[in-house]
């Protein structure tokens, strides 16, 4: 198996302090891998890290490019898609302006969106503050994957969503994992079962498991033991 | 009712030089966050710039022509001063905005000091093209022609700069870039090359703004620049910290209070009463000015 | 973003907290009461330091320039507590060094005041002033701030200019009636009683900024610049904090604008313009922001910089270089203003900061 993502003690620290501690993990070129971890371990900062929005050192390789010297633009149209935590989408510019700052020819036009997003193909020109957050969701994703790309950054795509919107979001990533490596940060567990392959665990700024997503999420007591929540419970909620 | 037309023309005229000194100010605040302080510095360069040249070029060539050649020269100058001054002072502070303002408070300091080392304190006259000295008789008020030149050049300019923001790719990135700089990079544009340009196209706007006061004023000298940036300052913070047509009414507001008091109340009250309008605003709707980045 | 606009200085510039290895209380307090008496002493001392002084250190010239060094190390001291101290970037701390000034030379001078009184109403006037201009300003944050700060300093220079009703004396300045001032700090031969007054004023303001930097309210203003979020959360009221710093810094501000009337003999506009209220902040910048001894140092340097830089440049000292390079470097603000950028650079914990790290590598190779 060779790998698309691959990061090699990795440290992060923001002023005092230091909340990547050396980690290193390995993201296969295909389907989708699960960075989980209880909140406010580092798994936005490992996300940010690799896109060099961090302040970052250890080595981070993207297939045989080293990146961790490089900045955002480059490693992002180098082939690395961002779909960030909060979407953060343009709320002053149109559906169609923040797809046309990715690809400033088709923009809403290009055929990827009319397949996966015909909703915001019909909202082109409504300002995409107005939104709603899964409309937003969309947008994120979809400007994303107007270029091609060897991994795509997933941070939270679900979080605030209704059921529905979650159901729809997970079937996009499904379809994209078919073409596109993902790197995928998420709380929902069963969306993680369904959709991921391969899972890494992070806790206190440093990787504690790595394995297969089914094993991880159908084992109660290691999913309480590394991210502090049931499966029950949170099939409850 | 003819005095009254002649102080909203020339109120006008002052709030079109008020929104060229502001208009790349707020451009540069808008995007970038910096508030730039060698503002007054690239105003003074464009006007000496263009005083050197209308000087070098012979005094047979029309004054009208020397100034247009002056403007182009400016322009010119203005922009590279921008980009340099962005490529070489900013951009190595980037996110360090205290940092960013402290250069820029240093630079203005050290150029208006080598602009009176080499060209001394005393202004020198500029000559002004005879169809800008004229005036034009409208309902009985004598009005001044140049004021409509600056007011000209200013709806221009912002005619020019909305188009910009609206229809090219430059706009569409500066407008995303407003809003989330972070994002812009995240999605592989280079931000930064952004930056150098809108820092040069406000060192031209700003040069032409030094030149058009200038041409005002009657005179060039080191502290013009100066003194222009304050009013330039006020016009932003009004306007709502990076808006470009809350600049631009406040502007035209802010020359329009400036002439009406210094006319009805007493001279030297309009000053005051900019200061007075910039307070009222702050009082009366302070969450409204507190920008992108503030 | 917000976050970096709020910390002018790195962490490092901050004061070393106590460590364990604390000196005795004694010894901590040995450098600055020597050094107190020293400079107290000056006066006495008849040596010539030429090229440093203009003659002898105790002659009437070197103890004017002496003196107004000293107001300047005030002034910095007191736009620190604002700046350094509490992060606020205000460009209108001209404006209360200037009503300081101008109050106490007005009631003297056209109101026919006593002294004490004229000393009362500049004091006070300069508060009041400060608890309006600050509690306006301070309904934005920021940048903001910065831009509406200056637009007041300005609107005090403009009024300053237009001399409203002969007050002010306009672009003249306005001096301070000699008969209203007590005799021993008028005159050439009195330098020396205005250098102990400047002195004075040094002191109580030094004083005054380290108790107020020990007090809980100097806890919460370093709270405040260092993450305003984290100052809401103790409790305070991060606008209360900042209006303080304001007051307080302000206050000790036109306490400096009175001792500079006295030393000078009066006010002048120099003291409202835009120029000075950036020097303020250059003067901070340069020593070290969030210091005591930085602000000193930095407002002491510059002024003894800008006054000496011209000297040379009468001098002939730049006579060898190409004419346009001599007259540009003839002007002390171009050699200060880059010389600041250079220090904004490469050293931002200012002079002393770099003093610091360089005695310490001494010490500790």
């Amino acid at each position: 198996m060779t790998s698309v993502l691959t990061l090699e003690d990795v440290h992060v620290r923001y002023g005092g302090s230091h909340v990547l501690q050396g980690v290193s993990f390995e993201v296969p070129d295909t389907g989708v891998t699960a960075l989980l971890g209880r909140n406010g371990v580092g798994k936005t900062t490992t996300l940010k890290a690799v896109l060099g929005l961090a302040p970052r050192t250890g080595t981070i390789r993207v297939r045989d490019r080293e990146v961790q010297g490089e900045r955002t633009h480059r490693i992002v149209a180098g082939g690395v898609g961002y779909v960030p935590e909060d979407r953060e989408v343009f709320g002053g510019l149109t559906v169609d302006e923040n797809l046309r700052l990715v690809d400033q020819a088709s923009g809403v036009d290009a055929p990827i969106v009319g397949e996966l997003f015909p909703d915001l193909v019909a909202r082109r020109h409504q300002r995409a503050g107005t939104l709603s957050g899964g409309q937003q969701q969309m947008v994120s994703l979809a400007r994303v994957l107007l270029r091609d790309n060897d991994l795509l950054l997933v941070d939270e795509p679900t979080k605030g969503l209704a059921p529905k919107l979650v159901t729809e979001v997970a079937d996009v990533l499904a379809r994209v994992a078919t073409t596109t490596p993902i790197l995928l940060v998420e709380q929902n567990l069963p969306l993680v079962r369904r959709i991921a392959d391969t899972v890494v665990v992070l806790d206190a700024g440093t990787v504690v498991h790595r394995g297969d997503a089914a094993a991880l999420v159908e084992d109660p007591e290691l999913t309480t033991e590394l991210l502090g929540v049931s499966m029950r419970a949170k099939g409850a909620a | 009712m003819s005095d009254l037309l002649l102080i909203l023309v020339t109120g006008l005229g002052l709030g079109a030089l008020y929104f060229l000194a502001a208009s790349g100010l707020s451009l540069i605040y808008g995007l970038m966050g910096v508030l730039n302080f060698a503002h007054g510095s690239f105003m003074t360069a464009g006007a000496y710039a263009a005083w050197v040249t209308m000087d070098a070029m012979p005094s047979s060539t029309a004054v009208g022509l020397r100034l247009l050649v002056a403007v182009l020269v400016a322009l010119v100058v203005g922009t590279l001063v921008g980009v340099v001054v962005e490529v070489v002072l900013i951009r190595p502070l980037y996110r360090h905005h205290i940092q960013q303002v402290l250069v820029t408070v240093g630079l203005s300091l050290a150029s208006v000091a080598a602009v009176q080392g080499v060209f001394g304190s005393d202004p020198y006259p500029v000559a002004k093209p005879s169809f800008m000295r004229g005036t034009v008789d409208v309902l009985g008020a004598r009005l001044p022609v140049d004021r409509f030149v600056y007011l000209a050049v200013a709806l221009l300019l912002l005619g020019g700069l909305l188009a910009l923001l609206r229809y090219t790719r430059l706009g569409l990135v500066i407008r995303a870039g407003v809003e989330n700089r972070t994002m812009v990079e995240a999605l592989g544009i280079d931000v930064q090359r952004t930056f150098t340009i809108v820092f040069g196209l406000g060192g031209a706007v700003a040069a032409l703004a030094g030149v058009l006061f200038s041409q005002y004023a009657g005179t060039v000298s080191p502290l013009q620049g100066g003194s222009l940036l304050i009013y330039a300052f006020i016009v932003v913070v009004i306007g709502g910290m990076g808006s470009l047509t809350g600049t631009a009414v406040a502007a035209f507001a802010v020359g329009l209070v400036q002439q009406l008091a210094n006319y009805y109340a007493a001279s030297g009250i309009g000053d005051l009463s900019v200061v007075l309008l910039l307070a009222l605003v702050l009082l009366l709707r302070p969450s409204s000015l507190q920008g992108a980045h503030a | 973003m917000t976050a970096d606009v709020a910390t002018p200085t790195r962490p490092d510039a901050v004061e070393p907290e106590p460590g364990p290895r604390r000196r005795p209380p004694w010894l901590r307090h040995l450098p600055p009461v020597v050094l107190l008496l020293v400079l107290a002493w000056l006066p006495y001392v008849p040596v010539e330091l030429p090229g440093l002084l203009p003659g002898r250190v105790n002659g009437p010239g070197s103890m004017q320039l002496l003196a107004t060094c000293l107001v300047f190390a005030g002034f910095a001291l007191s736009y620190d507590v604002i700046f350094g101290r509490t992060g606020l970037l205000s460009f209108g701390h001209a404006l209360f060094v200037a009503s300081g000034s101008y109050l106490l030379t007005i009631s003297v001078s056209s109101w026919s005041m006593p002294l004490p009184l004229a000393l009362l109403v500049a004091l006070g006037g300069t508060t009041l002033l400060a608890v309006v201009v600050g509690g306006i300003a301070l309904r934005v944050g920021g940048i903001a701030f910065a831009m509406v700060t200056l637009a007041f300093a300005q609107a005090a220079s403009i009024i300053v200019l237009r001399d409203p009703g002969g007050v002010t004396g306009g672009e003249e300045g306005k001096a301070l009636a000699r008969d209203a001032v007590p005799s021993i700090l008028v005159g050439v031969s009195n330098a020396p009683y205005r250098y102990w007054l400047a002195l004075g004023f040094v002191v109580v303001a030094f004083l005054l900024v380290q108790a107020l930097v020990a007090s809980r309210a100097g806890h919460a203003m370093a709270a405040v610049r260092e993450n305003e979020g984290r100052a809401a959360v103790l409790g305070f009221t991060t606008y209360r904090v900042k209006l303080l710093a304001i007051v307080v810094g302000a206050f000790l501000g036109g306490l400096g604008g009175v001792v500079h009337a006295l030393v000078l003999g009066g006010s002048s506009p120099h003291l409202t313009s835009a120029e000075f209220t950036l020097a303020l902040l250059v003067m901070v910048v340069l020593g070290g922001a969030g210091s005591r001894w930085g602000a000193l140092v930095g407002g002491f340097l510059y002024h003894y910089a800008d006054a000496r830089l011209v000297e040379a440049s009468g001098s002939g000292v730049f006579d060898v270089l190409p004419d346009v390079l001599a007259d540009v470097l003839g002007e002390p603000l171009f050699i200060l203003g880059t010389f600041f950028v250079v220090v904004v650079y490469f050293a931002p914990t200012g002079l002393t900061g770099l003093g610091g790290r360089l005695v310490r590598k001494a010490v500790r190779p």
